[in-house]
């Protein structure tokens, strides 16, 4: 039993970060139809300037990820604006190999620039954790679920109660309708791939001083979005959220109870079985995927 | 007449070893040709029936790591008192296990896979390998996970009294190499000249159309799965009858991008493609080692990719035939007059 809330804290915190990952990747899929295969390097990218930012420059702990999403931001903006717009209308496997290229040369420009020698980074929290009752958590956790969260309701709020947000809300109903309604279509779609590149910069930024950061640490986390972004169901937002959460409890729950071995495994059983039984995902009202 | 070209490509091919004398570039050639197998089975789905499968080095790990467990011999812990042990078998027999095994792979993921299409098939084909690769990783009974399973006896010939020969040097491999790949060509070629081939390129064209003239277009789709498995898993029998080690990186996501990009380059949806594809990747990482380090090399690719996609869409062969057509229908004088009058046509 004290395993087990143990587990449960361990899960919402992992959760958090699973749904800020999701969130980007579902949000560039709905609205742009691209399969990101360069959200894990976005991620890997958040968390190397993390380290650049605060192990080599001493650049503060919190002003350093508030940087490292800004400039993913940016990377983003400046994929879209040489690969993506080109390509626009394009049938989907050309923009996902395109995309699969550019993850290749940037993994690979990750480790040429860094190293593939693991580094960590510094916090500022105390060592000792915050411990509540049988159940004990890092203060960087716990920082990291705060911040999370509250990435994920900024998210929200722009989507759901602001001009930009409602233009991307009309581009992914509609993108001609939408046109004509003298949207600026092509910034929407810009602007939603940094957006979501940023929110992956995000994640990174936030567990890099958890884990280490290394050059491949994007491959799992992509794997792992994908995961969650089928279990809500492609381009549903809410769903992603949900998604996050649900893989983080099952991997943790899996790690502690079956095998530690598979944790990582877990997530693709989920999506095995998930396109097996509800391809739409589990909270879509409707879409085609057949 | 019509074969003399592919012949003398293939003898051609066959007299390499007799000249080059470099054992190292004849390892490169035959690690090349492996993997132009593994990319020719990639073409059949890729290419034919136009599913992007990034899976698909599932299928060679699967087919490498069958035999070899097989040819070795394993001992499985099924119960605390029950144990499942299996001699070392014939290296024919296990070659033919790990090809069945892939295939049948290769059925199940289809049955499963096919149930869906574009981005939904992809994530669920990188999936499926993934979680191969995690079980390869942690079946230590079985699979030694990093371990690695060594000490595996390379391909032979054993026949009673007639003939009992082991494939130890690297001519022999190459020949090996040669005749699988030839091979396989041969049944590609055949699969995509009958009435299956013209189903699977029929819904890789329209799928609703496909279906609309009564092709049974899961049945299809499965059967280019398992012929493409089972494929993919000769090539992973070769490849670790020849390396004689195996481990679970052979799993890796970026050997499915190397046969990706082979196909996508060579031209997918052609018959040479994946071997014009396999012959450029397999052997320029060799001609940049001395002047880029691996990541710089993998940067290449990467950007070569791109650039493929964004310039030669169709890939190298359809370019060059078509270039080669236009210089062929210049030579001759009936189709350059029919050419102007058309253009002349196409002014007034």
């Amino acid at each position: 039993m004290e395993q087990l809330a143990q587990h449960f804290v361990n899960a919402l915190i992992l959760g958090g970060t699973y749904a800020l990952l999701g969130i980007g990747l579902t949000m560039i899929f709905g609205i742009m139809g691209v399969v990101n295969f360069t959200h894990g390097e976005l991620y890997t990218f958040g968390a190397y300037m993390m380290f650049a930012f605060v192990m080599l420059l001493g650049l503060n702990f919190f002003a350093s990820i508030a940087v490292a999403i800004l400039l993913g931001v940016a990377l983003g903006a400046l994929i879209d604006f040489t690969l993506l717009r080109p390509l626009r209308g394009a049938d989907i496997d050309t923009t996902m190999l395109v995309m699969i290229g550019a993850w290749i040369a940037l993994q690979n420009a990750e480790q040429f620039v860094w190293s593939g020698i693991a580094k960590s980074v510094d916090t500022p929290f105390p060592s000792e954790p915050l411990v509540i009752g049988s159940v004990s958590v890092a203060w960087i956790r716990v920082f990291v679920f705060v911040a999370a969260i509250a990435l994920i309701a900024a998210t929200y709020l722009l989507i759901n109660r602001t001009k930009l947000g409602k233009a991307m809300r009309a581009t992914f109903q509609d993108p001609e309708t939408a046109a004509l309604m003298g949207i600026r279509v092509q910034r929407i779609y810009t602007t939603t791939f940094a957006l979501g590149s940023g929110l992956a910069a995000a994640a990174g930024a936030l567990l890099g001083p958890i884990f280490v950061v290394t050059p491949t640490m994007g491959d799992l986390a992509a794997l792992k979005a994908f995961a969650i972004v089928i279990l809500g169901g492609l381009g549903n937002i809410v769903g992603a959220t949900i998604g996050g959460f649900v893989l983080a409890f099952i991997e943790e729950l899996g790690a502690g109870y079956i095998s530690s071995g598979y944790r990582d495994a877990m997530g693709f059983l989920v999506i095995i079985v998930i396109l097996l039984l509800r391809p739409q995902g589990l909270f879509a009202q409707k879409e085609r995927v057949g | 007449m019509k074969y003399a070209p592919a012949a003398l490509v293939v003898l051609f091919l066959a007299s390499v070893p007799l000249w080059l004398g470099n054992l190292y570039y004849l390892h490169i050639l035959i690690t090349t040709g492996i993997f132009i197998i593994a990319a020719m089975s990639l073409n059949l789905l890729l290419g034919y029936t136009g599913q992007l499968s990034l899976g698909h080095v599932a299928f060679f790990g699967i087919g490498a790591y069958a035999s070899a467990l097989v040819s070795i011999g394993f001992d499985l812990h099924i119960t605390d008192n029950y144990t499942y042990v299996l001699e070392p078998k014939p290296i024919w027999f296990a070659a033919l296990c790990g090809i069945v095994a892939a295939g049948i792979c290769g059925w199940l993921i289809g049955k499963i896979a096919f149930k869906v299409r574009g981005a939904y098939f992809v994530i669920t084909t990188i999936s499926f390998a993934e979680v191969v690769r995690l079980l390869s990783l942690n079946w230590l009974d079985l699979t030694e996970g990093p371990m690695a399973l060594n000490n595996i006896p390379p391909l032979s010939i054993t026949i009673p009294g007639v003939i009992d020969f082991t494939f130890w040097s690297k001519e022999s491999n190459y020949y090996v190499v040669l005749i699988v790949a030839v091979i396989c060509f041969i049944l590609i070629r055949r699969i995509v000249h009958s009435r299956a081939g013209r189903a699977m390129i029929a819904l890789r064209e329209n799928e609703p159309l496909a279906m609309s003239v009564g092709i049974d277009v899961t049945r299809y789709l499965v059967l280019a799965a398992v012929i493409s498995a089972a494929m993919a898993g000769a090539a992973g029998v070769l490849y670790t009858h020849y390396v004689r080690i195996v481990d679970p990186d052979i799993f890796l996501f970026i050997y499915t991008v190397t046969m990706v990009i082979m196909v996508v380059t060579g031209g997918k949806g052609t018959l040479a493609g994946p071997v014009v594809g396999g012959l450029i990747f397999g052997i320029l990482p060799e001609v940049l080692r001395e002047y880029a380090e691996p990541e710089i090399q993998w940067m290449i690719y990467g950007a070569l990719m791109i650039l493929v996609v964004f310039w030669l869409p169709q890939g190298i062969v359809p370019a060059v035939s078509e270039l080669w057509q236009r210089v062929t229908t210049r030579g001759s004088p009936a189709v350059e007059t029919g050419a102007a009058q058309t253009g002349q046509g196409s002014r007034a």
